[in-house]
């Protein structure tokens, strides 16, 4: 248990536990028609972490390959759910094509060929220029700005954005070589802990709306204890990551916010299109795309922030 | 084997079906679906659940899939369709025509059937062509379930030969029968309207 990996991995499981063992206990002792309801709901989401928490382990264990392959059918995933939300036209048949079969691949290929430089570049740069033209040559003008935009929206976020995650595992930084995944880890725990503790909260103590208009289940109790909550374990985990408990501490809050701005965000582009959940392939959560959206404004930031810092 | 080519088409299309009114069953029926896609038979058959999907056979062109061999072995062995003569020439009747489908439908068989006749851009459900009718009239009772294929048009639209994995929606709604002395005009765009009716169903 000398490596920090296994011994974030052992923490999440036994929190898992935890969860478990308390959603039995409320199973057998909550009474009421919504006490219930709330129950089962809650029971349902944590079956689906062990899953998610199962898969994620077995990837960072079975290696880099093995985690990038995961992070490129997380973007697939959550990209196929965008783009079936987005109106798009026959006109834009070929150029998503272009992206789901050539761009994700190459992006996710870039990390693992350690090609920062090509990496950063590819999709804000390559595709963003090649996306228009394919779509200009198909001929269809009707609202050609607008599909354009949300085409290369749904590729920034899905795929640019949530590759960031993996990248981690391609930075240089001093005295650390060889612990990239926990890094990784510590990421994906400080954005799922923030994510999961706001719900908390915000079921128990929520009474102030942050944005009422947008995502009605955002309180400003469960920002603020939720954040708290998940910037303290973070801190906590400090030992894991190449940052001192303070470092961590700042680092934790940093993905705390990104997390909330990316799930303030995709909840605005859910209200518009009129739907609650962007699918519902993971069973009491929603949509791949319902699970990432904090990590897909987090992750670019945090990436960023530690590569100034403390890469070589 | 059939389970799971229809696992793979699952997989692939992202589709689920939703019952309205409903309920997946085999027996004397026939599925009428909206009609964009290559793919719109296989996503209907694949999502109906594995003993109803067994006694169900889609409708297809004759001459498509006697065209080689590979299409013959996938319609007579995998999919059991039932194969129709587009182009039966002025001398045959719509009796003759439809005996295959009404035979099976006497077997026990449930059948897919695009009554629009043949592919549209998935903005809008054509109107249908007179088979249905006279199949509802040759098999008294039977029962009509509209059903509609939601982004297929998108996965994989007319003229296309790459696919764009998109997520897709089946549903069902509830079952229609062409009552006694129903003209065939009223019948053929009230069932029409059923399945366009099914688009925004939640």
């Amino acid at each position: 248990m000398n490596s920090p990996l296994l011994r974030l991995l052992a923490i999440i499981f036994g929190l898992l536990a935890l969860f478990t063992i308390i959603g039995f206990i409320l199973r057998l002792t909550v009474k009421g028609e919504g006490g219930r309801i709330v129950v089962a709901n809650m029971n349902a989401r944590i079956a689906a972490w062990w899953i998610m928490a199962g898969i994620m382990s077995g990837a960072l264990l079975g290696g880099f390959a093995v985690t990038i392959v995961l992070f490129a059918i997380i973007s697939l995933l959550a990209l196929r759910e965008f783009i079936t939300l987005t109106p798009t036209h026959r006109g834009d048949h070929r150029a998503l094509f272009w992206i789901f079969f050539v761009v994700t691949p190459i992006q996710y290929l870039l990390i693992w060929r350690d090609w920062y430089g090509m990496f950063a570049i590819l999709i804000p740069v390559y595709a963003f220029l090649f996306l228009p033209l394919r779509i200009a040559a198909a001929g269809d003008t009707t609202r050609f700005l607008e599909r354009t935009a949300k085409i290369q929206w749904g590729l920034m976020v899905c795929v640019y954005c949530v590759s960031y995650a993996p990248a981690l595992l391609i930075l240089h930084i001093r005295g650390y070589n060889g612990r990239e995944p926990a890094l990784l880890l510590f990421l994906l725990v400080v954005a799922q802990l923030s994510d999961v503790f706001q719900y908390v909260w915000g079921k128990v103590l929520g009474k102030h709306k942050v944005a009422p208009h947008v995502s009605p289940n955002k309180t400003v109790e469960g920002l603020v204890g939720g954040g708290l909550t998940a910037a303290a374990m973070g801190t906590s985990l400090y030992w894991a990551t190449p940052f001192s408990p303070w470092q961590a501490a700042l680092l934790s809050l940093l993905i705390v916010l990104m997390g909330f701005a990316g799930g303030l965000v995709m909840s605005a582009i859910k209200r518009d299109r009129g739907v609650k959940d962007y699918g519902s392939v993971i069973i009491g959560h929603g949509g791949v795309m319902d699970r990432i959206d904090s990590l897909c404004f987090a992750a670019p930031i945090f990436f960023h922030t530690v590569r100034w810092f403390w890469a070589q | 084997m059939k389970n799971f080519v229809a696992f793979l088409v699952r997989l692939i299309t992202g589709a689920q079906g939703h019952w309205f009114d409903c309920q997946p069953r085999a027996g004397q029926r026939v599925y009428i679906a909206n009609h964009s896609s290559h793919l719109d038979f296989l996503v209907l058959w694949a999502v109906l659940p594995n003993t109803v999907r067994e006694a169900t056979r889609p409708v297809a062109a004759k001459d498509y899939w006697e065209g080689n061999a590979l299409r013959r072995w996938l319609a007579s062995k995998v999919f059991r369709a039932v194969l129709v003569d587009r182009n039966p020439g002025t001398m045959v009747g719509a009796d003759t025509v439809l005996r295959p489908l009404a035979d099976a439908l006497r077997q026990g068989s449930s059948l897919i059937l695009f009554p629009e006749g043949t592919r549209g851009t998935g903005t809008e459900v054509a109107a249908f062509k007179s088979g249905l009718y006279y199949l509802c009239r040759m098999t008294p009772g039977v029962e009509v379930v509209p059903t509609y294929l939601a982004n297929l048009n998108r996965i994989l639209p007319k003229g296309e030969f790459v696919m764009v994995p998109l997520l897709s929606r089946v549903s069902f709604g509830p079952p229609l029968r062409l009552e006694d002395g129903e003209r065939k005009p009223l019948f053929l765009e009230r069932a029409r309207k059923a399945v366009r009716s099914l688009e925004d169903a939640r």
